[in-house]
């Protein structure tokens, strides 16, 4: 598969892990978080640590939008297809995610409510279509890589007007992650971050100047692949050596400073700002996630059903926040891999496949078994 | 976060849309996002839409450089 | 009331029924000739041999020499047409090969519908020929079975459940107890086919490209193996779960650790590719035609050679070697030369598109 399997040429990450290697300074410590869900489960499913010099730790962030959706939100999902009789469509990323009174999209799918898997907002928009009689609600989760498309729809929905379609939105904003772990007061000592890949080819590079010049903390945008998170890395660790501190791009195959206008002007079109958002594990941001505008009120399923909000807290001995935040590790979780695993998930960072604590249980775990 | 995948543009569809291939396979998706595509082109795929057009000359650029670690050069 | 009366003391009927355009309804479930008729135009007319013929509820078999193996697997897969498949020839496969990688022979096989009420006869038909002609194939026929019809809505169309007797092949000993830390890992073939075939097949989730599916009886394959080895540990089909939860069942039933190699397990093109499109890793996809086997090392290369030989096995490798371990971890090293574990598969497999 043209530029992927160059990509995770293991010779090629030999090279650029040993220029790693030699880039360590000795006696210095390198910490560095990887913002991104997708390039925690990267570093994980190709075991990455084992190519990086013990001098470099990789803590792992927040950047997973199915990990930080609180409870309370799917429970509204919920309620909306078993109590409103609407087909609630869906990634399949959210299904097993536990929610309220025992119940998660998957198991009240098995107990009669209709809910249904997407790969993308295209077949919610066939599915209204095809069922102009019943209401059709999109569960709209993900940071910026997959706003466009959401908005794609409620643009096309409009087109259209497609009266039965609606959607619970809960898109989230990667900076203002990004700010909240920074200016979090029991901040965890990093050296600098890994910025996210797809994220980016959407928002461009611009929006991550600020952690440079305002915390000193410098960013570099990586690619997917493996080979592409080691020679972030490798960037990282030269920055931190020369005392620089900026942001640099070693995703320019698909990452510019400005991104994508069109599809930013899409986004800007359909959504604004909501003042606060619960983020699980992080609590309330500000100004860290969209909802729709006036112009797009009527398709807001949270105006159109009657299902309010309702924080529900975590479990008592989970550790998810503090993992989010990349002040714990899994394995510091009295929890991990005996109660909670991904079999029997109780906090967010085991549900995902790319949450920490999944990622960690399901390729990780036998570096401590030992 | 985010999975996305560079594909290949077959051929354009209808308005918006288009016809992709990786290694092989082919899927219908829409270009909605994007501006400019033309078959051979390669774009980044993520939940049924290009994101982005990928630039080729910068992956190969990317590939060099990388390459050019290895001590004693490429 | 005329109609035919042959020996075997077959009933009366008033009419054939309707291939075409007709359905199965609850009388066709209920034990009387509406049923009959069924099993007589439909079933017995594909699938007869000289056991089913007997037109007894259950089949005299003659006397097996040998240990006796059964075991038995039920069929619920949807779409029910793939391609390089359909539920019938699964069903027959699936069978075959379970007894297969007990180290035997699978000599009979018997098989059991529940239909739904609506249900095209039609495609009973073309559902039956098929496992009629896999059976043939395979030369392992269908000697008894059972129909029950279900109300509409409470079935998925058709389940199929298999049982197969077979006999233990002399001299072998397998059983997924068996693995010893030193042996060799083989894998017959590429991985991921049969459940890509499927998912491209599913609403949803459509490609343009076919991808076949795998299924295929494995028994000839696997006599071949043990006649050249007859050491052979354990053999295991890969089915549902992927290669990693076969992998993992085997490292948990033996008490030992596995750790292989991803550069040697082989994958297809588009296989690799439609897992890139959906975030799925193929050692989780489903198989129905491959098999793992543990030998010994000193005959994995007389182990490979035998199953090289074979149609169904010409990119087997040796993937793996079976270790010490008493987490019983299965590890892999990566493309990357990093470690990782390859974990049972979690719940159902899904796409992801984070």
């Amino acid at each position: 598969m043209k530029y992927i399997d160059e990509f995770r040429d293991g010779d090629l990450a030999r090279t650029v892990a040993q220029a790693i290697g030699r880039a360590v300074r000795p006696g210095r410590d390198y910490r560095f978080m990887e913002f991104c869900g997708g390039h925690t489960h990267a570093i994980s499913r190709y075991g990455l640590a084992d190519l990086l010099p013990e001098a470099v730790r990789m803590i792992h962030g927040p950047g997973c939008p199915v990990c930080v959706l609180p409870i309370g939100r799917i429970d509204q999902a919920i309620a909306i297809a078993r109590d409103h009789g609407a087909i609630l469509c869906t990634y399949a990323d959210t299904l097993r995610v536990p929610a309220s009174n025992g119940l998660s999209l998957l198991k009240a799918k098995a107990r009669g409510a209709d809910v249904r898997m997407v790969y993308s907002t295209l077949d919610v928009l066939a599915i209204a279509r095809a069922h102009p009689g019943r209401e059709v609600v999109f569960l709209a989760i993900g940071f910026e890589t997959t706003t466009p498309p959401t908005a794609v729809a409620v643009r096309q929905a409009a087109a259209e007007g497609l009266a039965n379609f609606t959607i619970l939105c809960n898109h989230v904003l990667t900076p203002a992650a990004m700010h909240a772990i920074l200016a979090a007061p029991a901040g965890v000592a990093l050296d600098g971050f890994v910025g996210p890949a797809h994220v980016s080819t959407v928002i461009g590079s611009a929006p991550y100047e600020p952690f440079p010049r305002d915390y000193g903390k410098p960013v570099v945008i990586a690619g997917f692949e493996p080979i592409d998170v080691l020679r972030a890395i490798h960037l990282l660790v030269q920055q931190v050596n020369e005392g620089r501190s900026v942001v640099e791009n070693e995703f320019t195959r698909a990452v510019t400073r400005e991104g994508n206008a069109r599809a930013q002007a899409m986004v800007d079109e359909v959504f604004t700002l909501r003042p606060s958002f619960d983020w699980r594990g992080l609590g309330a941001v500000p100004a860290s996630a969209l909802m729709l505008r006036p112009a797009f009120a009527r398709f807001d399923a949270e105006r159109r059903f009657a299902v309010p909000y309702a924080p529900v807290a975590d479990h008592k001995a989970c550790e998810c926040a503090a993992i989010l935040r990349g002040e714990k590790r899994p394995r510091e979780c009295r929890i991990f891999g005996t109660v909670c695993s991904p079999e029997t998930p109780v906090g967010s960072c085991m549900v995902s496949s790319e949450g920490a604590c999944a990622a960690h249980y399901t390729y990780g775990r036998f570096r401590e078994a030992a | 976060m985010c999975l996305a995948v560079p594909v290949r543009v077959v051929e354009l569809r209808g308005a918006e849309g288009a016809v992709v291939d990786l290694g092989g396979v082919r899927k219908e998706i829409s270009l909605a996002l994007v501006d400019g595509v033309r078959a051979g082109d390669y774009v980044i795929l993520h939940v049924g839409y290009a994101l982005q057009k990928l630039d080729t000359v910068q992956a190969e650029r990317t590939l060099e450089l990388m390459r050019g670690l290895a001590p004693g050069g490429a | 009331m005329k109609g035919d009366r042959q020996g075997g003391g077959r009933a009366d009927y008033l009419r054939p029924i309707d291939q075409k355009a007709g359905r199965i309804d609850m009388a066709h479930g209920a034990g009387g000739r509406a049923m009959a008729q069924l099993i007589h135009e439909v079933f017995a007319a594909e699938l007869g041999n000289e056991f089913l013929d007997q037109g007894d509820d259950g089949a005299r078999l003659p006397p097996l020499a040998g240990r006796l193996v059964i075991s038995t697997d039920s069929h619920v897969v949807s779409p029910l047409f793939f391609p390089g498949g359909d539920i019938g020839s699964l069903s027959v496969h699936g069978t075959v090969n379970d007894v297969a990688m007990m180290g035997a022979r699978p000599l009979y096989l018997a098989a059991g519908f529940i239909l739904e009420e609506g249900f095209e006869i039609s495609v009973l038909r073309r559902i039956v020929a098929s496992m009629a002609r896999a059976a043939r194939e395979a030369g392992v026929p269908v000697v008894t079975g059972d129909t029950k019809v279900v109300e509409a809505g409470k079935g998925d169309g058709i389940f199929i459940t298999t049982t197969g007797v077979g006999a233990v092949i002399e001299g072998a000993d397998c059983s997924g107890r068996n693995a010893r830390p030193g042996d060799a890992v083989l894998l017959s073939g590429t991985i991921g086919d049969h459940g890509m075939a499927i998912l491209s097949r599913r609403e949803n989730l459509s490609f343009e490209t076919d991808i076949v599916s795998d299924s295929a009886a494995l028994h000839g394959m696997v006599a071949s193996l043990l006649a050249l080895v007859p050491s052979v540990r354990a053999l295991r089909d890969a089915t549902r779960g992927g290669l990693a939860s076969t992998l993992n069942e085997i490292a948990t039933q033996s008490g030992v650790g596995i750790h292989v190699e991803e550069a040697a397990i082989a994958v297809q093109d588009a296989v690799a590719a439609a897992c890139e499109f959906l975030g799925l890793d193929p050692l989780h996809v489903a198989n129905e035609g491959k098999l793992v086997a543990i030998v010994p090392a000193a005959q994995a290369e007389r182990a490979l050679e035998a199953l090289r030989a074979h149609p169904l096995g010409r990119r087997a490798a040796r993937i793996g070697t079976v270790v010490e371990d008493s987490h019983r971890f299965v590890q892999m090293t990566t493309r990357m030369g990093g470690r990782r574990i390859v974990d049972w598969l979690t719940g159902e497999q899904l796409p992801r598109i984070c």
